[in-house]
Formats: C-alpha cells, sequence, structure tokens
C-alpha cells in the first residue's frame, strides 16, 4: 500500500513537472502574447491539479489533504481571472495578436 | 435568511477543516468569528444570488466533472501544440454569442473558456464574447458551442 502510494506520487509529480517544463518552453518559444498566455493556462490548471494531488497522497487522510485540495480550488477560480485581465489589458491597450487561423477581418479592425 | 444560514454553515466547515484545534475554548471563538462574520454579511447586503449561488445547486458539480476531463484533453493538446508549433500553432481570435442570461451565467461561461488552455476571453461585451484560441482544435471546441450549451443549462432550472 505505502509502495503503491509512493509510486503514484512519483507518477504525478513526474507528469505535473513535465507540463511546467512545457508551460516554461512554450512560453519563451510561442510568438506573441497571446499564445504565451495560453502556455502559462497549462501551469494553472493540470499541472497544479497533477503535483497538489501527488502532494495530498503524501499526507495521508488528513486535515493537510484537505488544505492542499482546497489551494488547488482557489487557483482554479482565481487563474482564469488573471488571465483575463492580461488579455483584457493587452487588447485595449491595442496590442495586436498574430493570426494566422480561422481569423474573421472585422475583429481585426476593432484591434485598432 | 436561507443564504445567511448557509454562508455561516460554509463559514464553519471552511474553520474545522483548517484550524486543527478542537478545544472548548478555540472552537468557541471559531463559533463567534463564524457567526460575526455571517451577521456583518448579512447587515451589508452582500450575501444574494451571485456571492452565495445556492440556487445552481448539484448541477454546478456535474458541470465541474465535464469541465475537468474538458481541461484535461486541452492540456494535451496545447502542450502538443508548444512542441510542435509548425504544425499546429494556428492563433485565430473570433466572437461567440453567449446564450446565457444573467450575468453569473456568462462570467461562468467566459471563465470556463479561459480555464481551459489553448481559449482565452479577451473581452465580453453584451452576450459577445470575444475569444483568442492557439489551435484550430481549441478554436473549434468553442465554435461548437457545447460548452455554452452546458452553462445554459445549469444556469437555466434558476434564471
Amino acid at each position: 500500500m505505502e509502495l503503491a502510494l509512493d509510486i503514484g506520487t512519483w507518477v504525478l509529480l513526474l507528469a505535473g513537472s513535465l507540463l511546467l517544463l512545457i508551460t516554461g518552453f512554450g512560453l519563451i518559444r510561442l510568438p506573441d502574447l497571446y499564445t504565451r498566455i495560453h502556455a502559462g493556462g497549462m501551469a494553472d490548471t493540470l499541472a497544479t491539479f497533477l503535483i497538489f494531488v501527488g502532494l495530498s497522497l503524501q499526507s495521508g487522510f488528513s486535515l493537510v489533504t484537505v488544505k492542499l485540495l482546497l489551494v488547488i480550488a482557489f487557483v482554479f477560480f482565481t487563474g482564469p481571472t488573471a488571465s483575463y485581465a492580461l488579455a483584457q489589458a493587452s487588447f485595449v491597450a491595442g496590442l495586436k495578436p498574430k493570426l494566422d487561423g480561422l481569423s474573421e477581418s472585422e475583429d481585426k479592425d476593432e484591434t485598432d | 435568511m436561507l443564504r445567511t444560514v448557509s454562508l455561516f454553515l460554509v463559514l464553519m466547515a471552511v474553520w474545522l477543516l483548517l484550524s486543527g484545534h478542537y478545544t472548548p475554548l478555540i472552537t468557541g471563538f471559531g463559533i463567534a468569528s463564524c457567526l460575526l462574520s455571517a451577521l456583518i454579511a448579512y447587515r451589508m447586503d452582500v450575501i444574494d444570488h451571485e456571492s452565495h449561488p445556492l440556487q445552481l445547486g448539484p448541477r454546478i458539480f456535474l458541470y465541474w466533472g465535464w469541465l475537468f476531463i474538458e481541461i484535461f484533453k486541452a492540456n494535451l493538446d496545447v502542450a502538443k501544440c508548444i512542441l510542435f508549433p509548425s504544425k499546429n500553432l494556428r492563433p485565430s481570435m473570433f466572437m461567440v454569442t453567449a446564450s446565457q442570461k444573467s450575468d453569473l451565467g456568462k462570467v461562468i461561461y467566459a471563465n470556463s473558456i479561459t480555464l481551459t488552455p489553448g481559449t482565452v476571453t479577451v473581452d465580453l461585451d453584451g452576450d459577445q464574447v470575444m475569444v483568442h484560441a492557439l489551435t484550430e482544435i481549441s478554436a473549434q471546441g468553442v465554435m461548437s458551442g457545447d460548452m455554452d450549451r452546458r452553462v445554459t443549462k445549469v444556469m437555466e432550472a434558476t434564471s
């Protein structure tokens, strides 16, 4: 049982760390601010979730587990607000996104 | 009044879970401070359907479960895009219509879009949501309107 928990923790922590590594890689590699926000979104969601669930496996069934899970809940509630504030502020300031996908022409006019 | 009682119970549960000290004196202080907080919130008239959305009931938990699976899939998509940008990176910006009537519903929808990696809400004006998407898959996910319908279903019984 101990061994199973340890293996579970290892797997979750490594998966979370790998996602964080990809996030950091993406922050450097992606072309502009808007796309980099998406990379940051990974650290906010699945990476946080995996690492904190991995840690809560080690704490046994105690109040510490509850606190770790509460941290996940708070990050999930506040993360999107911060992302939105960042995206909205740069949009209002007039930063144009680099687009090459399914763009609509009227959106480009509004960023002027 | 029901919301004030519920706020007190939530505060009390959080206090009990976070404190870890259960001597009569400390627990008494906890009850007193939770009562005082609930009373002040009641007097300030800040407990309403937005700050304490009791009306959403258990449906919101089902929605969170679905949203979590979507977040999981979106994370893999974004990770793939970062590792192989030339194949997957197709940033786009477009408008979608939010079909929720209440402000709370629109906020849940816009925040869900932002919480899913690969899509970010840039602007919310009336019922028009401006979305920036990283890949084609994530853009199609929002355009299909699946999330919009689910949030509306969570909200509709309450309106």
